[in-house]
């Protein structure tokens, strides 16, 4: 499993995250190095948001939209495209291939197509191999140490606060 | 509001190639308006030069990112300046302005600019900016029904339109309306045809750039006693 590229799937909702689940529930086979992540419509991805998942090491990253047409926010799923093709523009000044990261719209019944989707993007970064910039597994485990001091921190400031009021 | 647009990254990597410890300092007014330099921004580069740092082998490098209410002003500036000693070099997103005021305030650290300062313009819809003022210190819009030939016409000329007018388009390009059409269509619309009758003479430029910096001073707002070089 740590040889394999990870794919960071941005999932809208309202199309992909039940196509996901769909695909889930009709025991589709595909590709385990994905790990979903979803968002209320992929109008709420920002460039930040795929630099960022590229920067902390992730293969690839995959957004997946309503049709073009169909977003439950009207075009929600078009600003989208349009932020990811910038994004690919930083990623190609970087130095880093830009077909790590795109773009794709699927409707919530198409459960096969979210496997094949997943397919597509396992077998381009099977190709372009591990991100150069994937941290090494000790530096992992420091993130994830330092995030969950930070996340302890603020829980426990949460409580003091409550305690005080 | 000044508009300005992002640098290539790897014109920014080039800039600080000498610097171990960058700080990008983002600017909360005019350029997080235009999207060229606020807080979003600034991450976004951030994590761009990281990258690409990381990839040309220079993981050593320190960047980080900080935004302030507004560059162009001294107070603003106070916020920042605790941090700044960490630093070897500052990335400015602000405009122009801004990017000098840093330089000024801290005369030990090398400044660079971080985007391109365009013009001063209005948001014509979402996502587009367009030039409206020269900032020619002598305005005369009065005298244009409220349309500045100075900025929005080609050959700025203030007895208009040229033969290159056409269609109400301007020659210089077929996506650039004519500025001498749009005056003449306002003023036949509020009447005032006749006001352009008259041959404008040439704008009195000294009042502009070529006289270097320029500065305005409100003796009544000076602190007292000290006047304007307080």
């Amino acid at each position: 499993m740590e040889d394999e590229p990870l794919i960071l799937a941005f999932c809208c909702h309202y199309c992909a995250y039940a196509a996901a689940d769909l695909a889930g529930s009709m025991r589709l086979q595909y590709p385990s190095n994905v790990r979903v992540l979803r968002l209320p419509c992929t109008g709420k991805l920002e460039v930040n948001y795929l630099l960022t998942a590229f920067e902390h090491g992730i293969d690839g990253v995959l957004v997946a939209g309503c049709l073009e047409g169909g977003c439950h926010f009207l075009e929600g799923n078009l600003r989208a495209r349009k932020r990811v093709e910038r994004a690919k523009v930083f990623l190609e000044e970087i130095g880093l291939e830009p077909e790590r990261l795109e773009m794709f719209n699927l409707s919530s019944a198409e459960g096969p197509r979210f496997a094949k989707i997943v397919g597509i993007m396992s077998q381009r970064l099977a190709k372009l191999g591990k991100s150069p910039l994937r941290p090494d597994c000790q530096t992992v485990h420091q993130n994830i140490q330092a995030m969950t001091d930070q996340a302890d921190a603020a829980l426990a400031g949460a409580k003091h606060d409550c305690c005080r009021s | 509001m000044i508009v300005a647009d992002r640098k290539n990254v790897r014109e920014i990597r080039a800039m600080i190639q000498n610097h171990q410890r960058v700080l990008l300092v983002g600017c909360g007014t005019c350029v997080t308006v235009c999207l060229a330099g606020g807080e979003r921004e600034v991450g976004i580069l951030g994590s761009a030069l990281r990258m690409a740092l990381r990839l040309a082998g220079r993981d050593q490098v320190i960047v980080d990112q900080v935004t302030i209410e507004r560059q162009c002003e001294d107070a603003f500036i106070d916020a920042l300046a605790p941090r700044v000693g960490e630093y070897d070099a500052i990335c400015s997103l602000a405009c122009g302005a801004g990017v000098q005021a840093l330089a000024e305030r801290f005369p030990n650290t090398p400044v660079y600019p971080g985007v391109n300062t365009q013009f001063i313009g209005i948001l014509e819809s979402q996502g587009v900016w367009t030039e409206k003022c020269a900032a020619c210190g002598n305005c005369r819009l009065g005298q244009f029904v409220g349309i500045c030939p100075i900025t929005r016409c080609a050959k700025r000329q203030f007895n208009g339109p040229c033969g290159g007018s056409r269609d109400g388009r301007c020659e210089v390009s077929p996506e650039l309306d004519c500025a001498w059409q749009l005056i003449y269509d306002r003023a036949k619309a509020l009447n005032k045809l006749d006001e352009l009758e008259a041959v404008v003479p040439p704008l009195d430029w000294s009042t502009g750039l070529d006289g270097g910096p320029r500065k305005v001073v409100r003796e009544d707002q000076c602190i007292a006693g000290l006047g304007p070089n307080a």
